[in-house]
């Protein structure tokens, strides 16, 4: 099959003629070499009490491992200061597995023999309903990217039906346009998390083979077209270990730093997403990301943006990610369950496979439980929809 | 000796108001009681959780100060007043209206404009706000029952770092001004009490604190301390010392 050219818009996607960002994302992380920094270097980006971008650039650098324990502390402190002692709660419901992509790392992928669902209206009232029992103030919307199956339409009355069982509504759906972005607004989402996967685009493209997200300026442009419809808060995030995890990640700053200094009212996050065992994962080849350089990640974004929320994944153990929230994460999830119906259907699988396998099966109350053990207090909502 | 301190005519004996909005709940309480708070903030966004009300955790006969975080601009927390209104918190209202993720900086501009419209409206407005003399002057004719100004951006622990703008306040507003956001340290707060600030509200240095029912005592002693420091009148404070041997000596006659 003939690939698409994937820097090039398809005729439906709204460029943002006036604005560069992007495009300054990518020669910032096209400039960035992890390998030319020194102890010397990381020394320096800790102990400024303001960082800068080369001094981030430091922190995500080899030279900076072995400063580990160093870039812990600082985070903890920097995390204490302007989260005091608060851990946000939430749980990700996925209401569609239709996707029309071709990424080849991805559980969802179009050409993925898995079971495919959908929740109509009934059955999205239903799940929301089962995980509002349990005591979740705030809900993360996800579908695969498939604009025939999930619409925004389609999309916009999931967000509806949420704003009456959570305080707070989130959603991680394909990019779209800006006045999309302001009608799922209306509908009561104020939150939209994309993940750029890579943020080299030579690698995007080997990755993403088909459908809407192979466009990779596209995507890219998203939080700040989500910004512009009037949605309050983006997040930002590499799937570590697709490509170089260093650039990504210093990417993924880069992208975060230029947003809220574009639009300094926005408020940001990231997710540290790195990749796990899914079907077809054994085809590719992932660099290695482990924990130690997951961590590094968390405590460079931390202390480069310490005002940012970041998101711990369910991906991780659930020992991980116990020690990471206070010190790096401020935000976590539980009773997490990445199948289509699987909070309500008999079969804990539900009736749609899962997207990839998740590490912590905890539930709310376990988690409650396990911030409170650590001197830490769960915040189930701190937001209001206006 | 009795010095109240009036807020919309109503009469506090404390000059320590208290945030909530890093504790635990299950400490609240204590750090109230031991802080001797009579005032406690409150964000609606955070009240307006369905378990884990924090209004359950707040001694009775305290005074709520609900404030208006989450709001961008003026209408916004005309909104939020509202709903915190409704949820029963009272008239008193807190205006934060902050339009920067980064520094958290209340908007002046915006903040004087819901001083307005909240005053209008019933409320007991009390803005938090960047110490500008201008947008303070323009928030007391809007309205405001106090001013709030800011001694460092949130969190940054950095103390009184404007100090010589709050001192301009004080000496140019009849409305109590009270110091909000950036006290580290019950010393920062007693700082700001000799000065003439007319209480303190302290959250983080507190909620953060190794052991808090003790950091919320050594606060309540340092604003007393402060306070009656400020009410005694300081000793003079020479910037140098005066020359022994003074430069005009050699003149004779």
């Amino acid at each position: 099959m003939e690939q698409i050219d994937h820097m090039q818009y398809l005729p439906d996607m709204e460029i943002l003629e006036d604005s560069e960002l992007g495009a300054q994302v990518v020669r910032a992380m096209q400039n960035y070499d992890p390998q030319r920094y020194t102890a010397v270097d990381v020394k320096r980006a800790l102990a400024a009490d303001y960082l800068t971008q080369d001094d981030f650039g430091a922190l995500l650098s080899p030279a900076a491992e072995p400063f580990l324990e160093a870039m812990a502390r600082r985070a903890a402190i920097e995390t204490q200061k302007h989260f005091g002692n608060s851990v946000l709660l939430f749980t990700p419901l996925y209401i569609s597995n239709y996707c029309e992509n071709h990424c080849i790392y991805c559980g969802f992928n179009c050409k993925n023999r898995i079971r495919r669902a959908k929740l109509d209206e009934d059955g999205i009232r239903r799940e929301m309903e089962a995980i509002a029992k349990t005591g979740m103030e705030e809900v993360l919307i996800l579908t695969g990217e498939s604009r025939k199956m999930s619409d925004v339409r389609y999309i916009g009355r999931a967000c509806e039906i949420a704003h009456e069982y959570f305080k707070n509504v989130g959603i991680e759906v394909y990019p779209m346009n800006t006045d999309e972005y302001a009608y799922l607004h209306a509908c009561g989402a104020d939150y939209v998390t994309v993940f750029q996967e890579t943020y080299d685009s030579d690698r995007y493209a080997e990755l993403h083979l088909a459908g809407h997200k192979r466009i990779f300026p596209y995507r890219l442009n998203a939080q700040e077209r989500a910004v512009r419809g009037g949605m309050r808060g983006v997040a930002f995030a590499a799937l570590l270990g697709l490509s170089d995890f260093r650039k990504d990640a210093f990417a993924v700053g880069t992208h975060a730093y230029l947003i809220q200094r574009n639009y300094p009212h926005a408020e940001i996050s990231f997710s540290c997403p790195r990749l796990r065992p899914i079907i077809n994962n054994d085809k590719i080849n992932p660099k290695d990301v482990h924990e130690r350089q997951l961590l590094q990640v968390m405590c460079a974004y931390r202390i480069f943006m310490p005002f940012a929320g970041l998101t711990i994944s369910t991906r991780e153990r659930a020992g991980f990610r116990d020690h990471v929230i206070g010190m790096c994460a401020t935000k976590i999830s539980a009773g997490v369950s990445t199948g289509i119906g699987s909070h309500t259907e008999e079969a804990s699988e539900g009736v749609g496979d899962s997207q990839f396998e998740i590490s912590d099966s905890r539930s709310l109350d376990e988690v409650i439980a396990a911030i409170k053990s650590r001197g830490l207090q769960p915040v189930l909502n701190d937001y209001v929809y206006i | 000796m009795n010095d109240e301190l009036m807020i919309g005519g109503h009469a506090f004996s404390s000059r320590f108001i208290l945030g909530s909005g890093k504790f635990d709940l299950d400490l609240i309480r204590a750090a109230v009681e031991h802080a001797g708070a009579q005032i406690v903030t409150l964000a609606l966004r955070r009240v307006n959780s369905f378990s884990g009300n924090i209004l359950e955790h707040i001694p009775s006969g305290v005074t709520l100060l609900p404030n208006t975080s989450g709001a961008r601009n003026a209408e916004e927390a005309v909104k939020i007043a509202r709903l915190a209104r409704e949820a029963g918190c009272g008239e008193f209202i807190k205006i934060e209206v902050i339009h920067d993720s980064k520094y958290l900086l209340p908007d002046n501009y915006e903040t004087a404009k819901a001083c307005e419209m909240l005053a209008k409206d019933g409320f007991i407005p009390m803005p938090y706000m960047y110490p500008d003399l201008y947008a303070a002057r323009d928030m007391v004719n809007a309205g405001a029952a106090a001013i709030m100004p800011l001694a460092a951006p949130i969190g940054s622990n950095q103390g009184l770092s404007t100090k010589q703008f709050i001192r301009i306040l004080i000496e140019e507003i009849d409305l109590p001004v009270i110091v909000d956001a950036g006290i580290g340290k019950p010393s920062q707060a007693c700082e700001a009490m000799e000065m003439g600030a007319a209480a303190i509200m302290a959250n983080t240095a507190i909620a953060t604190a190794g052991n808090i029912v003790e950091m919320a005592k050594a606060f309540r002693h340092a604003i007393i301390a402060g306070r009656t420091a400020y009410l005694a009148g300081t000793g003079r404070v020479l910037d140098r010392a005066s020359a022994s041997s003074p430069l005009t000596g050699f003149i004779q006659d």
